[in-house]
């Protein structure tokens, strides 16, 4: 982290000379980012620490505190016996859910990509506007059709009505064949064509390779959709033993006091559901954490070769 | 299949040697292998993207017992009062979410761009962080960081006028209320690949508009927001497609309203209601259709005036 004197300090180096950074400037400059940090910041430091406090604590106490360790377990203890250790069947649910629907997406779209960016074939530009449009279509409005689609079939209710639809994402043959079409030069493929090697090699040994940052854009985007979804499962999972982690949240916050004044459980209070939302976005938490610097490779090798 | 050639064909077409050489098998090929490349692909998206589009839209001009109805299910739900309050409260909340996401995401990466590597880098984690708690979660901390009794920041709410958290999830304020959710979950990744796309500027390009006397905002007005416009277009577009399904967020702050929301606050919730309470398939895919053609004239529009999908063939 950069202090504030050294702020002073280094930028003008570059830019006074063009007389571009006054010092009001700058205090303006670290006033804004200043506001926008705290805006970001402050719900997740929020949210780390609310478990440990009680619920008293939170509405008495000093804001933004640490509570106690005792705290914490009472609040987990409270989470985890909510209808018999449901928030992990939840998380297990959504594990389940995002990682195999993201292995179907991953082996569909980035050859389609590939094949949409490098290759000319009969039906190539219909796909192709297929693919767009249904990426840039609310989910939200195939729910409903996708749900009686899934009902004709017998598959409602199953954990393939979630997992096959989630597997069809169109952003990720987008994104694949934006990569391709940008980044990889047609004069590398032709190379190796004319050394003889068969289409698929040509694939499997130079595009695949060449795309690992857009594989593993494709594969953030893909969890973190699958992950969040909330619409979809909500509509065709009837059994709460099914639930993921998003609808278990609902199910939760129904179920608390605090919003619902009818209901028997008195438990389920402002620190139970920070940890709940804490836990059930983990494993996305930790995703991001990686996945920055591919999301910045991955999106910006297509930008810097136009 | 045969004559669509690809750039390398063309190129072999207009050179007679190398046509001779090979380019007629490199076309045949190219074809073949491209359709095993998308086969699995093209089966997901007929079943779960064309199949369920084509359904929606039989669905909505025929009745329950798959008579044709013309357009009678459209005008039985345009009818509908809540009908119009749904569309109401998504345009409010989509003009307010898209405006502030365009101003706020464009003005932080351009001044996060070339400062402090460290600051910047730091800044963008920051920002980019929340996204991981989008959907119910980010729904669920918000409803109680508003809430003035509990929240951190309970002053400033009250400051706002804001004393309890009924007058907070009262209807009127929920398009704020969902466009500060949206933002908080949402605006971080596109700091981000905005960031990134404005690294793909050339420096000789700012460099010589700094050397023709261009300050940090004249750089910025000029050069690096036009520059950005492909990037900003596409991100509209991406937020429209994705405000205009809002559905959790107002399920959510329905059931904590104490009665104050109703459960067809949104289109999607009013399709919802249509279809797995009153038994109304039909009208709730005229909804659906609506909502598909909406966002889809928005998308192309975008799509034809930034020129998004034309380049990169070459």
């Amino acid at each position: 982290m950069t202090n504030p004197s050294s702020i002073a300090s280094r930028v003008p180096a570059g830019r006074n000379r063009a007389g571009a950074t006054s010092v009001g400037a700058r205090v303006a400059w670290v006033i804004v980012v200043g506001v926008f940090v705290c805006f970001f910041a402050l719900p997740i430091v929020w949210v780390l620490l609310a478990p440990t406090r009680s619920d008293a604590g939170i509405v008495h106490g000093a804001p933004l505190t640490f509570g106690s360790l005792d705290d914490l377990a009472a609040t987990w203890r409270h989470l985890y016996d909510f209808q018999s250790h449901a928030i992990v069947t939840w998380v297990g649910n959504s594990a389940l859910y995002s990682f195999s629907a993201l292995a179907i997406t991953l082996v569909t779209a980035v050859p389609a990509g590939y094949a949409l960016a490098t290759a000319r074939f009969r039906g190539r530009v219909a796909l192709l506007t297929a693919t767009l449009m249904v990426m840039l279509m609310p989910n939200a409005t195939l729910v409903l059709p996708l749900y009686l689609e899934m009902n004709a079939l017998g598959l409602d209710g199953s954990r393939l009505s979630v997992i096959l639809p989630l597997s069809f994402f169109p952003f990720g043959v987008y994104l694949t064949y934006i990569y391709y079409a940008t980044t990889v030069s047609g004069d590398l493929l032709a190379a190796a064509r004319i050394d003889g090697a068969s289409e698929w090699m040509v694939f499997w040994r130079i595009a695949l390779p060449l795309a690992r940052p857009v594989v593993a854009l494709v594969a953030f985007f893909s969890f973190v959709h699958s992950w969040n979804n909330f619409f979809l499962p909500f509509v065709m999972l009837p059994d709460s033993q099914q639930y993921p982690a998003q609808v278990g949240l609902n199910n939760l916050l129904t179920a608390s006091p605090m919003f619902n004044a009818s209901s028997g459980i008195s438990e389920i209070l402002r620190p139970e559901l920070a940890l709940a939302a804490l836990l059930t976005s983990i494993p996305v938490l930790i995703v991001f954490l990686f996945s920055q610097r591919a999301l910045v490779s991955g999106m910006t090798a297509g930008a810097t070769k136009e | 299949m045969v004559a669509t050639g690809t750039p390398q064909a063309r190129v072999g077409a207009s050179r007679p040697g190398i046509r001779a050489a090979k380019p007629r098998r490199r076309r045949v090929g190219s074809g073949r292998v491209g359709y095993l490349f998308v086969a699995g692909y093209t089966i997901l998206l007929l079943l779960f993207g064309v199949v369920p589009v084509a359904y929606a839209l039989w669905l909505s001009v025929t009745n329950s017992s798959g008579q044709l109805v013309g357009l009678g299910n459209f005008t039985r739900v345009f009818a509908d009062y809540r009908f119009g309050s749904a569309f109401a409260h998504i345009g409010l909340y989509l003009t307010l979410w898209l405006i502030s996401l365009m101003v706020l995401v464009v003005t932080l990466a351009v001044m996060l761009h070339g400062r402090l590597k460290r600051t910047s880098a730091l800044v963008r984690f920051v920002c980019y962080l929340p996204g991981a708690f989008a959907g119910a979660s980010s729904v669920l901390i918000w409803l109680i960081l508003l809430d003035p009794v509990a929240s951190p920041v309970g002053p400033v709410l009250r400051a706002v006028g804001w004393r309890s958290a009924a007058q907070v999830v009262a209807p009127e304020n929920l398009p704020v209320i969902f466009t500060i959710i949206a933002f908080w979950t949402g605006a971080g990744s596109w700091i981000v690949i905005m960031y990134g796309a404005l690294n793909g500027i050339p420096d000789e390009v700012i460099e010589a508009a700094r050397i023709d006397g261009a300050g940090a905002v004249q750089t910025a007005l000029r050069i690096q927001i036009p520059m950005l416009r492909k990037w900003i277009a596409y991100m509209l577009i991406l937020a429209f497609a994705g405000g205009a399904q809002l559905f959790v967020e107002p399920q959510l702050v329905g059931t904590a309203s104490f009665g104050q929301v109703p459960d067809d606050w949104s289109p999607n919730q009013l399709s919802y209601q249509y279809a797995f309470v009153a038994a109304d398939f039909n009208g709730a895919a005229a909804i659906a259709v609506v909502l598909l053609v909406l966002s889809l004239g928005c998308a192309a529009a975008a799509v034809f005036k930034a020129g998004l999908f034309e380049r990169g063939h070459s």
